[in-house]
């Protein structure tokens, strides 16, 4: 009830504003596509055909965005490629959600000593360059999906972690705890009923951010070659395709390359937009 | 001509139909000093900002503002910056802000010499350095030097002031010049504004919520309330008979500090409810490169009878917060105990049984804040309820939760409102009904009227009084605001640097005083009378750094009754009739009046 | 000060050590040995092997040789690069990779701060709107697209610039790459300048200054331009490490013979010496930009300079 009570401002201005409205039906329409699209095509993804390699995108034979150099239909693999790279992102941006909340909650909220010490921690960890990690990781381990979630999910957890500690420590200063506490609400009513119901916001703006950060480090290890293998595919991996046949064949990578673009473009504009509709210094 | 003549000046936002200032009318003479006085809302700040030219880009502004006979709406920037520092100059309210913190005092002052070709560079530096001097920083040449943050409020002020008369103005606009500070400190300022102008003969234009503060510094007066002009004439024909009814209601709402209490006696003989026996708090805080206690509150003890108000006062930083945290277990304290009807309670709120912790509430400063933003009203009434009366039905609930919205004076159409909704003075109302609602034998208010306006603090303390001749209720108020405790207290603590000064019955504590302190926290009160014209300064210096006190009596370095012995050693606290002072001179000193 | 520089640097030093200890772990925790790609080796030429990369002694003891090799500079045989050790690749790699990394980090500053600063003072005007949607575009547009629809628009289609490292002039060469990894930072310090400079811009301290007079230009010169160029120093660390990720993508795809290009072979190939070395270069890199960044921003925030 708190929870819903405490977003219900967000959604009601959200509505008002054009980039949140115009840039979530960009994402949910290209979402739906991906979804059902596949389902109306006659190809496969992983169906290859020699005899028409490379071919420009045409109606007929249902080739909407022409074929790669095995002869697979781009269409189709393109909407895969949505589909996967949506999905690790989702799923990353939830793994690093949940690490980021309950450490910076923590941090936060017991304060003093603790927190101090974790977020040195997370200073000194802003310090490492983490893809390089995950690239190691990735070298050394079989590359397989469950560790690209994990990695790229531990990487974007420490602007989440610092953003709520923030959030928490000053939320626990406010006067509001104290006179829960004070009517005596117990310590898991004061974080329960208090403090998280009044994190939402931020974490739903700061999660709407991580996604095309998560997008964007699924798509660089898959450009490299490091991430989805083969015949599955993502944006990365089709734009790393695009390149070794730009010159006879630019569609291949102007294709996979403006639908990632567009993505981002529209996660970020979201994230932005939701964050000045937040922003308290903002009128509303 | 006037000096600034100011005609039919409306101000209106793009995005809000209301206008925040309409068909606004006045002139100031040169060497005049026209204060400009209303609540919240009133658009005081806005018309000074039109003043400067200093208006946001989305303003939208008619009428005209002739200042020397050049039109200033609508001007140019450089035509303004011809005028702005040498012939009209401003100080704004918060000292802390309004100073750029990456750039050195002097620096600052400097800039203003050198960017008008005032003087040379070098020259500048001496000019300013004089003018540092001139302004109340004694030490200029350490001063020039420093970063804001190094210094205090009262002393940012100061520097803020001398930037502004660096120019020589004919005109210095001051927007709630004083509202920041201390009351000690307040009355420096305005002491100083008083004397600079003595010197240079420029006109004011005072604007300030407080109406002591206009009486004693303004020929003229201009009262304003929601955007319009409600009266405008000689301060003292104002004061002395208001024409307009609003005006009139202003006036009396300023509560003023030489008028007698409006308290119920108590009984006497009653068992306290609340004792206090030797409690002290301390925090860890940086020192130099190594940490030190920093305390906050020295050892300390008193009594709380039933149906007693017990006012605390003490300057910002004199450690009232902490002690009423420490009371309620808030926070830990570092020595003594607290009891509640006799019995001992643990330290922390945590562990204090729940029908022991229901009987003594807080409300607090920040109405808005004290709310979580994310609960209705109706829920944020009712959570006690819920936790201290748990089998209750929830229909049964309601009900007590919309008779104690009445009771504190809140519509039924507010129940469902979250607290972003509400008006300082109804949030404040739905803080005060969370508190009583479980019915508690003790109210501890922090600064609980500070934020909201004159006439609104009235309702306020008067709905606080009605609950404690209804229900007996026992209140400990916290305040800055010594016209407040003349008011409603039945007994004053006062506190300087987490020690207790004096703690007297409230006609002793006005009538006379026996601490040096008290005194001049007494006198320092701006009185809403244009007739009591301030004298000097009642204290000079400021409170010293609580991180490393001064040896003794930490009032002496400011005392003007200071002795040898003062800076000794410690006075302790002595029983008299009507209190206990804590001054070595008590017994000789006469500070009565 | 003194004593804020002292913790900053003594705290580099355990998350140095922890970076190494991590990267160390994770290289010798990897499901079998090294070499198992391999044919099948002889088992007197295996254990030679095993022996010649010290693969006998037990892991403690490894770290311990390693550190001792990494204190001298030594970052032990590549796997792979059968003759050259992993300090020789770096060697030779680092000054065409530093000479990429830092042109393009100039060039992000200069641009991004230009930009940024025109938008902020033109708040809410056409400039500003097109500077924020072209900074927003290049902070989405990830490096690896960017880079190859230049080379199809600039070298390809209108032949003005080579399309990599071998064949153009030492300066056109650069051209390309320096642009394609500046790009997203140059949005980035864009963002950042425009958001802190309008930001001071509305702070109460301007308006103080306005009020006496100062003329806008004196007002950036004198009281806006540092506070509006300190969050900026923070943001140096991050883009930093932008800087060398980017380099990896933008090496790889110009066939640029820098660290990057090397780290992108060693992953691929499993060459886990170079790639463990290269990881720690470039962390090490980072800490010590990074605490370099810290000391710098303590020495310029008068707030901070104090303690
Ligand atoms: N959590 C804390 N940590 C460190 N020091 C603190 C803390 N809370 C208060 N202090 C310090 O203790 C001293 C007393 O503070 P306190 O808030 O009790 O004063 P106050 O009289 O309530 O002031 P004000 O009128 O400004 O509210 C101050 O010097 C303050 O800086
Ligand atoms: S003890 Fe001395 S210094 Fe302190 S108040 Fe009394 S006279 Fe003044
Ligand atoms: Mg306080």
């Amino acid at each position: 009830m708190n929870y819903l009570a405490a977003i219900k401002p967000l959604i009601r201005k959200s509505r008002d504003n054009k980039t949140i409205v115009v840039c979530s039906s960009i994402l949910l329409l290209i979402a739906a596509v991906a979804l059902i699209g596949p389902l109306l095509s006659p190809h496969h993804y992983a169906s290859t055909d020699f005899e028409n390699p490379l071919m420009l995108p045409s109606a007929s034979g249902w080739h909407l965005f022409g074929t790669d150099d095995l002869g697979r239909d781009l269409f189709v693999r393109t909407l895969l490629g949505v589909k996967i790279t949506l999905f690790v992102a989702i799923i990353a941006s939830c793994v690093s959600l949940g690490i980021g909340v309950a450490y910076g909650a923590i941090a936060g909220y017991v304060g003093g000593t603790v927190d101090a010490v974790m977020m040195r921690a997370v200073d000194a960890l802003y310090a490492m360059p983490f893809i390089f990690f995950v690239i190691l990781l990735m070298v050394v381990f079989e590359r397989n999906f469950l560790l690209i979630f994990v990695a790229i999910g531990a990487i974007n957890w420490l602007d989440m972690a610092r953003i709520v500690r923030g959030q928490t420590l000053s939320l626990k200063q406010r006067e509001f705890v104290d006179a829960a506490r004070l009517i005596g609400v117990s310590t898991p009513g004061i974080i329960l009923r208090h403090i998280t119901p009044n994190l939402l916001g931020v974490v739903v703006v700061y999660m709407t951010l991580t996604i095309p950060q998560a997008i964007l480090v699924e798509s660089f290890l898959s450009f490299l070659g490091l991430g989805v293998q083969e015949p599955q595919t993502s944006l990365g991996a089709l734009v790393n395709g695009g390149v070794s046949n730009m010159e006879g064949a630019p569609w291949l990578l102007l294709i996979p390359s403006i639908v990632l673009a567009v993505i981002l473009l529209c996660f970020n504009f979201l994230g932005d937009g939701l964050r000045d509709v937040t922003d308290p210094k903002k009128k509303t | 001509m006037s000096l600034l003549e100011v005609k039919d000046l409306s101000i209106r936002y793009a995005d809000s139909a209301k206008p925040v200032v309409q068909n606004l009318s006045f002139s100031i003479e040169a060497g005049q000093s026209l204060g400009m006085v209303g609540e919240s809302g009133a658009g005081k700040t806005q018309t000074a900002m039109a003043v400067m030219g200093l208006l946001p880009a989305n303003a939208i502004t008619s009428g005209s503002i002739r200042f020397d006979g050049q039109e200033f709406l609508g001007a140019a920037p450089d035509v303004l910056n011809r005028y702005r520092a040498c012939r009209i100059a401003m100080v704004f309210q918060d000292p802390l802000t309004a100073l750029n913190p990456y750039v050195r005092i002097g620096d600052q002052l400097r800039r203003i010499l050198l960017e008008h070709k005032i003087c040379k560079p070098p020259e500048a530096r001496e000019r300013t350095l004089v003018m540092l001097q001139r302004v109340g920083l004694p030490d200029a040449e350490r001063q020039y030097g420093v970063f804001p943050h190094e210094l205090s409020g009262g002393m940012r002020q100061r520097a803020m002031i001398g930037a502004a008369l660096l120019g020589e103005p004919d005109l210095l606009v001051a927007d709630e010049p004083t509202t920041a500070l201390d009351v000690t400190v307040q009355a420096q300022i305005l002491g100083l504004l008083r004397e600079l102008r003595s010197q240079s003969n420029s006109a004011l234009f005072l604007i300030t919520h407080d109406l002591g503060v206009v009486a004693g510094n303004c020929d003229r007066i201009l009262m304003m309330d929601n955007g319009r002009l409600l009266e405008e004439g000689p301060a003292k024909e104002i004061f002395a008979a208001p024409s307009n009814e609003r005006t009139a209601k202003l006036i009396a709402a300023a509560r003023r500090i030489d008028m007698p209490t409006k308290t119920s006696p108590l009984p006497d003989g009653e068992a306290p409810i609340v004792e206090v026996d030797n409690l002290s708090v301390s925090f860890r805080e940086r020192y130099g490169s190594g940490k030190r206690q920093l305390h906050a509150v020295w050892p300390l003890s008193f009594k709380v009878a039933p149906r007693e108000t017990l006012a605390i006062v003490g300057e910002s930083g004199s450690g009232k917060t902490s002690l009423v945290k420490a009371i309620l277990g808030l926070i830990p304290m570092r020595s003594g105990t607290v009891s509640y009807a006799g019995k001992k309670l643990p330290g922390l709120v945590q562990s204090r049984p729940n029908n022991i912790r229901r009987q003594l509430q807080m409300v607090f400063q920040d109405p808005v804040a004290s709310l979580n933003p994310a609960m209705r009203v109706a829920d944020i009434v009712a959570e006690p309820i819920i936790i201290h009366e748990p089998k209750k039905k929830k229909a049964e609930r309601e009900q007590d939760v919309s008779k104690m919205l009445r009771h504190v004076g809140l519509g039924m159409e507010l129940r469902e409102r979250f607290p972003h909704e509400l008006s300082g003075g109804q949030a404040q109302r739905v803080a005060i009904a969370r508190a009583l609602v479980i019915r508690p034998k003790v109210l501890i208010c922090d600064e609980a009227v500070a934020a909201l306006d004159g006439t609104i603090q009235g309702d306020i303390l008067q709905l606080l009084q009605a609950e404690q001749a209804d229900s007996g209720l026992s209140l400990i108020f916290i305040t800055h605001d010594l016209s407040v405790v003349r008011q409603i207290s039945h007994r004053v603590l006062v506190l300087y640097m987490g020690r207790v000064c004096e703690i007297a019955t409230n006609e002793q504590i006005f009538k006379r005083p026996l601490h040096p302190y008290t005194k001049a926290l007494i006198q320092s009160v701006p009185v809403p009378d244009p007739n009591a014209k301030p004298d000097d300064v009642p204290l000079a210096g400021e409170v010293s750094s609580i991180l490393n006190p001064p040896a003794g009596c930490p009032f002496h370095p400011r005392c003007e009754y200071a002795v040898a012995r003062c800076s000794e050693q410690v006075p302790a606290l002595q029983s008299v009739v009507g209190g206990s002072v804590a001054c070595h001179r008590a017994n000789e000193l006469d500070l009565s009046y | 000060m003194l004593r804020y520089a002292l913790l900053r640097i003594f705290g580099a030093i355990p998350t140095l050590l922890l970076v190494i200890a991590l990267a160390f772990l994770m290289v010798h925790a990897a499901p079998g040995g090294p070499f198992d790609a391999e044919r099948v080796l002889p088992p007197e030429i295996e254990e030679n092997i095993a022996r010649a990369y010290h693969l006998d002694e037990s892991l403690p003891q490894q770290f311990i040789r390693y550190l001792g090799g990494l204190v001298r500079g030594d970052f032990g045989p590549s796997y792979r690069y059968r003759d050259y050790s992993v300090s020789e690749l770096i060697g030779n790699a680092l000054p065409v990779s530093m000479q990429l990394g830092v042109l393009a980090m100039l060039l992000a500053i200069v641009a991004g701060v230009a930009a940024g600063l025109t938008a902020a003072l033109s708040k809410n005007s056409f400039i500003d709107r097109l500077v924020t949607g072209i900074a927003m575009t290049g902070i989405s547009v990830p490096v690896f697209v960017v880079a190859p629809v230049m080379v199809l628009v600039f070298a390809v289609y209108l032949q003005w610039l080579p399309a990599s490292w071998t064949g153009g002039t030492s300066i056109s060469r650069l051209i390309l790459p320096v642009v394609a990894l500046a790009l997203p930072q140059i949005a980035y310090i864009a963002r950042l300048t425009r958001a802190s400079m309008i930001g001071v811009l509305s702070s109460d301290y301007v308006r103080t200054a306005r009020s006496q007079g100062l003329r806008t230009i004196s007002i950036i010169r004198y009281h806006a331009l540092k506070p509006a160029m300190l969050p900026l120093l923070s943001y140096m660390g991050p883009a930093i490490a932008g800087i060398l990720t980017g380099s990896v993508v933008v090496e790889e795809i110009f066939g640029i013979p820098g660290i990057g290009q090397f780290f992108i072979r060693g992953a691929l190939n499993r060459d886990y010496t170079l790639v463990l070395g290269i990881v720690i270069f470039y962390a090490t890199l980072l800490i010590l930009l990074n605490l370099v960044v810290d000391l710098l921003y303590g020495i310029l925030d008068p707030r901070i300079r104090g303690r």
